[in-house]
């Protein structure tokens, strides 16, 4: 053997085994009659926990009305999409380029939601988003395939601001984070907030991600307001909470919030939590026979108390179980799949909700105060409210 | 700072034919992958534009830049902000003004970064990139934080005819691989000029270029300049492909994976650049399709794989990929030389 | 503002200086005094406010978490330097940004392997868990007070240490030339091993105390570890004063900057490194 021949059969073989590599997976997927349904989710990073529940949800809703979609057996496909919004377009093409699925069930961030909205757009495959609240999704981007099954934005601080007015607190000063998620609640609370009859005294925004709150916890204590609303969520909830109890502004200045603020980091905050009122579309304590029966089981089944994901995670299972069972399986028949969707009513833990025309859910909700590390549901602050986004032309 | 490397800048035959076999491989890759694999490798392809810019200033002038990512990203902002929502716009003008735009800012920014030296270099591109960032993200009017999307792709017409569609996926694959070619025939043309062999001076001893009497800072301004607008074509064709553009884009973690794909492949040469940028995305995209094995889904720890490979890589393969292929093709020649089979 | 909240303000400013000087600080030692580029100081952070969370859930005490977590931290620091970094103090500062980017992969999963993605929290010991009042509606918490104390006493004790005693000494020698030092008799690899070993028991110290004021999660190295590199480089590569003066700066423009240029709040500190940077291209304090 020449050195030549040598060096060209081994970067053959190399270059050649590479080329394979990215083309086995693609020949090895059988085409069967299986529903193939894609799930993009973080499954690593800040986020991961929320990958986890939605998960969870989805595939109990799923397995409770006999593992099948109208009849046919599912393929699941799996892609981390690691809250990040530039691979956002590449992670939801692996599973509609590549995987080809039917469905695509995706996200947590609203930022990598933007990427998996534009396929959805492009490519027209259905789309059930089970948190991301981006308002455009049911907004100026929405789409006839595009369903959403969580909330938008701007609905849960919408309904904050009646009950903080009911209750005596007509001046409030507002802070969250510097990004699309923190301005999109804040509209929804400052239309809110203000149609009740309410002042904002200052709007307050944190630059993200940063948790260091001392600067802006001693600016509220000098404006001193009648009350302070917020949303935070996850790990910046709890130091917000914990800093907000120690410098001493708690049972002086009523902490309101988005119900994100306490959705699971109760144990983590600890007394710190206590006597903050928030509102959100669901409430672990949530007194209906449909959300006993859905923590029961979830409880058993993953030994994990569920949250507003997991509930979240089921319904965008039941509403896909719905749609399947209305076309009986065959989800090419697109017309029908959507105005079964679209006009579905959801039997869910968090009560019964409706799809609005910008394919948003109309739901109650639920006014809560943190007693004894439990979110209390102490009242509706709003009934079947109505969030989509500006600008969507299916209205 | 240690001892600069020399680095590959000849390529021995072995080396040569790789690369050839590649450029082949390349060539005919649209005829045999899917569509969802074309458009993975055009994604391949205009990281290894990015990673030749930055291998440029890098790898040739020996500035680290963690900043680079920030005229990546401009340029597809550019691209987003020329592109109305209704209609497309033309590439003739478009790519010029978005890599014209992305050059100016590493001008500008190259202007006050490029007195620093060393560590301090790193961090002070860091920090104006994070400044960009945020410029970004905290402005709606500018997208913020969820981004941009770009309605249309530019078309490619001379007069009423449309000379090719980068709606199709296979044209985008092959005007993005003509960009690779001439963006690499360039760099090596320019290494080799009077131009490129002061940026190498300048890397190996830069004292000693200005004893000489050569305006260093000059050469290195013009180097980040154009290293900068070369980041800007590779992101003005990210935003042509990808549709959107978001901030993280300009962040941080894009800044070190250029970083990591250039070391990755080999260092000076502009072929490790490519080289580096097609084995990491190849190997993120392996580790994270990694099958089950029992309960574990391996494909989950992807981290885990990524991580513990690029630490062997530093560990054992110093000079990249590119070094790897060259010891190895070498000792096959020198195998037969003894009389091995 | 008024001027009672513009001193307390000023406090803010203080607390958060030493709390990001205490961050920085083991940074400082192996950046600073090693030249060591070490990208994965956020996860010694992490690791420090993980051990924090596991020791004090499992004995109820955060002291014994402090005392046990960063002594486990330092074994685990002078680990690491045995396997990989003594290999890399010669080498390339890109090397060092290569191999500390892959640790930091590395050490995230196995991070999520060992402790979940949850978030935790930490218990602040009863003893330092009240506030005390400021004004009407403010007080300051007692525990960030205590670290306040604790930063100031590591900043004098990494000072005395680096530059009065004889250890110091020898750190400061082979660092400025390796070969001369070990040439006149400095047993250098046990000192590189120790200085590694305590610049990662630094990281953790500072993740273990400010666990409770910050709570735990996924990721939380990263923003940190950016923050630490700013500090450090304003300050100048190698001196620990210089790093003291830095953060106090930084907690200032950060505090202040949130309260009176909100719309810039997140550029300023980057704005701030820039503008030192162009006019002492070295830092402020360079050795």
């Amino acid at each position: 053997m020449t050195s030549r021949r040598l060096v060209l059969t081994r970067s053959a073989a190399l270059i050649g085994a590479a080329t394979s590599g990215l083309l086995l997976p693609q020949l090895a997927r059988a085409q069967g009659n299986k529903i193939r349904v894609g799930l993009m989710l973080p499954y690593t990073g800040t986020y991961a926990q929320l990958g986890v529940a939605i998960e969870n949800g989805f595939r109990m809703a799923i397995d409770e009305q006999g593992g099948k979609l109208g009849g046919r057996e599912i393929e699941y496909f799996k892609v981390d999409d690691e809250s990040e919004p530039p691979k956002g377009v590449e992670n939801a093409n692996k599973l509609v380029l590549r995987d080809k699925v039917d469905v695509l069930i995706g996200t947590v961030h609203s930022g990598v939601q933007m990427g998996i909205q534009k396929v959805a757009r492009d490519t027209g495959v259905l789309s059930i988003i089970p948190n991301a609240g981006v308002l455009a999704a049911t907004g100026g981007l929405c789409a006839p395939n595009v369903f959403r099954a969580s909330f938008s934005n701007s609905q849960p601080t919408r309904a904050l601001g009646a009950p903080m007015v009911k209750a005596g607190h007509k001046k409030a000063v507002w802070i969250t984070w510097k990004y699309s998620a923190g301005d999109e609640a804040y509209l929804g609370f400052k239309e809110g907030f203000l149609a009740a009859g309410g002042t904002i005294v200052k709007e307050i925004a944190v630059p993200f991600p940063n948790v260091e709150f001392q600067a802006q916890l001693t600016e509220i204590a000098a404006l001193n307001p009648d009350a302070v609303a917020c949303f935070f969520a996850g790990g910046g909830a709890v130091k917000f909470m914990k800093d907000y109890a120690a410098a001493g502004l708690k049972g002086k200045i009523p902490l309101y919030g988005s119900g994100f603020l306490t959705e699971g980091v109760l144990d983590a905050a600890g007394a710190a939590a206590d006597g903050v009122t928030t509102t959100l579309h669901y409430a672990d304590g949530l007194d209906n026979a449909k959300n006993k029966a859905f923590r029961l089981a979830y409880a058993k089944q993953f030994k994990l108390q569920p949250d507003v994901y997991a509930v979240q995670g089921y319904d965008s299972g039941q509403l896909l179980v719905l749609g399947a069972n209305a076309v009986k399986g065959d989800l090419s028949n697109k017309k029908a799949l959507y105005a079964a969707m679209g006009g579905a009513t959801i039997d869910s833990p968090r009560g019964k909700w409706k799809m609005s025309k910008a394919h948003n859910p109309i739901q109650d909700i639920y006014l809560r105060r943190v007693e004894n590390g439990e979110n209390k549901v102490i009242g509706v602050a709003a009934k079947q409210l109505v969030d989509d986004g500006p600008g969507c032309k299916m209205t | 700072m240690s001892a600069t490397k020399s680095h590959l800048e000849v390529f021995p035959a072995g080396v040569k034919l790789v690369l050839w076999l590649g450029l082949l491989a390349l060539l005919a890759f649209p005829f045999v992958g899917t569509e969802f694999y074309t458009q993975m490798v055009t994604r391949m392809m205009i990281m290894a534009i990015f990673a030749m810019s930055l291998d440029l200033l890098q790898g040739v002038t020996g500035l680290v830049s963690l900043g680079h990512a920030a005229y990546f990203g401009l340029a597809g902002y550019a691209l987003a902000f020329l592109t109305p929502q209704s209609e497309a716009v033309s590439l003739w003008w478009t790519l010029p003004l978005s890599v014209l735009a992305a050059g100016a800012a590493a001008l500008v920014i190259g202007f006050f970064v490029v007195r620093t030296h060393g560590i301090y270099f790193i961090m002070v591109t860091m920090a104006f990139a994070q400044m960009v960032y945020y410029v970004f993200f905290d402005n709606r009017a500018l997208g913020g934080s969820d981004g941009l999307y770009i309605y249309f792709k530019p078309t490619a017409q001379v007069g009423s005819l449309t000379l090719f569609a980068l709606d199709d996926k296979v044209t985008m694959y092959y005007f993005t691989l003509a960009m690779v070619l001439l963006v690499y025939l360039f760099l090596r043309r320019l290494l080799w000029s009077p131009f490129g062999r002061a940026l190498a001076g300048i890397r190996v001893n830069e004292h000693r270029m200005r004893a000489m009497g050569f305006a260093t800072f000059g050469y290195k301004l013009s180097a980040f300049t154009l290293a900068g607008a070369l980041a800007g074509l590779a992101g003005y064709l990210w935003g042509v492909q990808t549709e959107y553009i978001n901030p993280d884009l300009m962040g941080f973690h894009t800044s070190a994976h250029a970083i990591m794909m250039v070391i990755l492949g080999g260092m000076g040469n502009f072929a490790g650049a490519i080289v580096g940028a097609f084995t990491f995305e190849y190997l993120l995209h392996v580790f994270k399709d990694l099958p089950y094995v029992g309960e574990v889904h391996l494909g989950k720890h992807w981290q885990l794989w990524m991580g513990s490979f690029i630490v062997l890589v530093v560990l054992f393969a110093p000079r990249g990929v590119l070094g790897v292929v060259q010891a190895l093709t070498t000792r096959g020649a020198r195998q037969q030389k003894d009389g091995d089979v | 503002m008024d001027f009672p909240t513009f001193l307390i303000q000023l406090l803010n400013s203080v607390q958060y200086g030493l709390l990001l000087f205490m961050l920085a600080a083991g940074l400082t030692l192996i950046f600073g005094i090693m030249g060591v580029v070490n990208l994965a100081h956020g996860s010694f952070y992490m690791l420090g406010a993980y051990l924090a969370y596991a020791i004090s859930g499992q004995f109820g005490s955060l002291t014994v978490a402090i005392i046990g977590g960063t002594a486990l931290a330092v074994l685990f620091g002078l680990a690491l330097e045995w396997l990989l970094f003594r290999h890399f103090y010669q080498r390339d500062h890109l090397d060092q940004v290569l191999l500390t980017f892959g640790l930091i992969y590395i050490f995230e999963e196995l991070r999520s392997l060992a402790w979940g993605d949850d978030v935790h929290s930490v218990k602040i010991p009863e003893l330092l868990r009240l506030s005390i009042p400021l004004t009407e509606n403010l007080s300051y918490p007692v525990y960030r007070l205590f670290i306040a104390g604790l930063c100031i006493a590591l900043a004098i004790g990494l000072y005395l240490l680096i530059n009065k005693t004889r250890l110091g000494m020898k750190i400061r020698a082979g660092a400025f030339n390796r070969d001369m030092a070990e040439a006149l008799g400095v047993n250098i690899k046990l000192i590189h091993a120790l200085v590694f070993a305590l610049g990662v028991g630094l990281a953790a110290f500072a993740g273990i105390i400010a666990a409770p004021i910050s709570s735990v999660y996924p990721n939380m190295g990263s923003q940190v570890l950016i923050m630490c590199f700013v500090v450090v480089v304003i300050g100048g590569i190698g001196s620990v004063r210089g790093a003291l003066i830095s953060a106090l700066l930084v907690g200032l423009v950060d505090t202040f900057g949130k309260v009176l240029l909100p719309q810039m709040a997140g550029m300023l500190v980057y704005m701030l490194m820039a503008a030192v940077l162009l006019w002492k291209p070295e830092g402020l304090f360079k050795q």
